[in-house]
């Protein structure tokens, strides 16, 4: 990527970063320039524990690109990670929505990612 | 103020048509809608245009004003996905019921499949994803909608097989009108054992790529064919990405066609006709599920009941929808609301359904991002 972002440099380093209210303590899912719950441009940039929840999971056949091609059939994956924020990702193959899991580093066809595995359940 | 009334629609036939342009496009569907309207080209005071992939110019309304010999008082184009061209009639009413305009022509066409490369299309359309997010997992549109689909079947209990009824009921549709891309045969189990994209969505499950064109005059004075007025329109914007859509069963298309059946002072079991956005099954399963036209998980149901077909209680997509018509992008969604107008009408030859007063039109963009809905009246 030649994009440069908290969320990008945090990738590079192997950390799954997230926006939080300085205001509210509201998480915040995507990237944005005010916070949701209170309208607080007050944003800053946090690292997650990069545990979560799998909300959604899909097996990708058809990639969009060369790069990509090389790689199929690969996992997508929506966790809602602990904090609170949803984020996209990959992940190991036969993960199933409800799954408890935990981030780790990856680089993935040429670009630094998160790819999510399996973790034991918390027990709450 | 003036009632906004679609007095002429224009809608080429959808597929490859190799040599094409998105202007020669828009033309050919443009020119269409006038001669329907009855009007020539100096009636036409407001311009509204869609954008094209394989065409983004600045100003693609004057550029087409231009090539198609108009000068409007009032033109530039609009981008909202998949919704823009329920959004361009919308407004088109708008600029009619306040006096702005007279007649207004609505216009899209696209050159999407022939004039580019699959790969190319693909991934042009991916960026409507976070671009630094959700693009660089190798993510696409159908992998969007593949996670929202695998949600929404995990939380309704939908399965794939609900999803093919879908895809099989667009194509009995389009295997009734001459334009549409693909007309051949369909069945349950054919849909299932088409190869993978993104699961659970495979390929029968997702619509094709097309180059089309649709337009539409949207007008204060009656034309020359049968009236049908644009009674309540509504829209409604909760998120742009799929990782931000806070809840599968609430994406915001409800809200939007409330908006739309409050303005036209009816209720939605006053209702008769249907055509409603459908670039994916799921598209279609999840927008028919949310409006509250079928219940949670039971668009599949009514489907197989014969509901949704020309003498069913509430006809869907008759020209086939984005599934079978195809989808050329802007024009895509701008097919079902010309179908509407002439099932409406009383004007689709063979497809004609059953006569209704009052149909619903809705448009979505992005991954269920924007949703516009329109409530389109047949006046006596």
């Amino acid at each position: 990527m030649s994009t440069s972002s908290p969320f990008t440099d945090g990738l590079a380093t192997g950390v799954l970063r997230y926006q939080r209210c300085a205001d509210c303590g509201e998480a915040i899912t995507g990237q944005r320039f005010a916070c949701t719950t209170c309208g607080s441009p007050l944003l800053a940039w946090h690292a997650s524990a990069g545990t979560g929840t799998v909300w959604s999971v899909s097996t990708v056949h058809r990639a969009p690109t060369e790069a990509w091609r090389a790689e199929t059939p690969y996992t997508l994956v929506l966790v809602t990670l602990d904090e609170g924020p949803r984020v996209m990702a990959h992940g190991v193959p036969a993960l199933v929505i409800g799954q408890r899991v935990r981030a780790q580093a990856v680089t993935l066809a040429g670009t630094a990612l998160v790819r999510f595995v399996p973790a034991p359940p918390t027990g709450d | 103020m003036a009632t906004p009334r679609i007095t002429g629609v224009g809608l080429t036939p959808f597929g490859r048509h190799d040599g094409s342009t998105a202007l020669g496009l828009m033309a050919q569907a443009a020119q269409a809608a006038l001669d329907d309207a009855g009007l020539e080209r100096g009636a036409i005071d407001g311009l509204l245009c869609g954008y094209a992939t394989t065409q983004p110019h600045l100003m693609l309304s004057t550029l087409f004003a231009e090539r198609f010999a108009l000068r409007p008082a009032y033109a530039h184009s609009l981008q909202l996905g998949g919704a823009t061209g329920c959004a361009m009639v919308m407004l088109a009413g708008d600029l009619v019921r306040a006096g702005r305009c007279r007649r207004v022509l609505v216009v899209a066409g696209e050159n999407r499949l022939s004039g580019q490369a699959r790969d190319s299309a693909i991934q042009t359309l991916a960026q409507v994803g976070d671009a630094e997010m959700e693009v660089p997992n190798g993510a696409s549109v159908p992998a969007y909608y593949a996670l929202m689909a695998a949600r929404y079947l995990h939380e309704t209990g939908t399965t794939e097989a609900d999803l093919a009824e879908l895809a099989v009921l667009m194509r009995r549709h389009a295997m009734a009108h001459p334009g549409a891309q693909l007309r051949t045969p369909l069945t349950v189990a054919e849909v299932l054992a088409s190869k993978p994209i993104a699961t659970p969505l495979k390929l029968a499950d997702c619509c094709p790529i097309s180059d089309g064109a649709a337009a539409l005059v949207v007008s204060a004075e009656p034309g020359p064919c049968p009236q049908v007025v644009l009674r309540g329109a509504g829209q409604a914007h909760r998120h742009q990405h799929v990782s931000a859509l806070a809840d599968v069963l609430a994406c915001g298309a409800g809200e939007a066609a409330q908006r739309a059946l409050v303005e036209a002072g009816i209720g939605q079991p006053q209702i008769g006709h249907l055509a409603v956005y459908d670039s994916f099954t799921i598209t279609l399963a999840m927008l028919l599920e949310e409006i509250g036209i079928a219940p949670r998980g039971g668009s599949a149901a009514m489907a197989r009941a014969g509901d949704f077909g020309p003498q069913g209680a509430l006809p869907l997509n008759l020209h086939g929808g984005l599934l079978s018509y195809g989808h050329c992008g802007v024009a895509g969604g701008m097919a079902h609301a010309v179908e509407a107008v002439l099932q409406l009408g009383g004007r689709a030859g063979e497809r004609q359904a059953r006569p209704a007063t009052h149909a619903l039109v809705h448009g979505d963009g992005g991954v269920m991002s924007s949703h516009v809905s329109l409530v389109l009246t047949r006046e006596a």
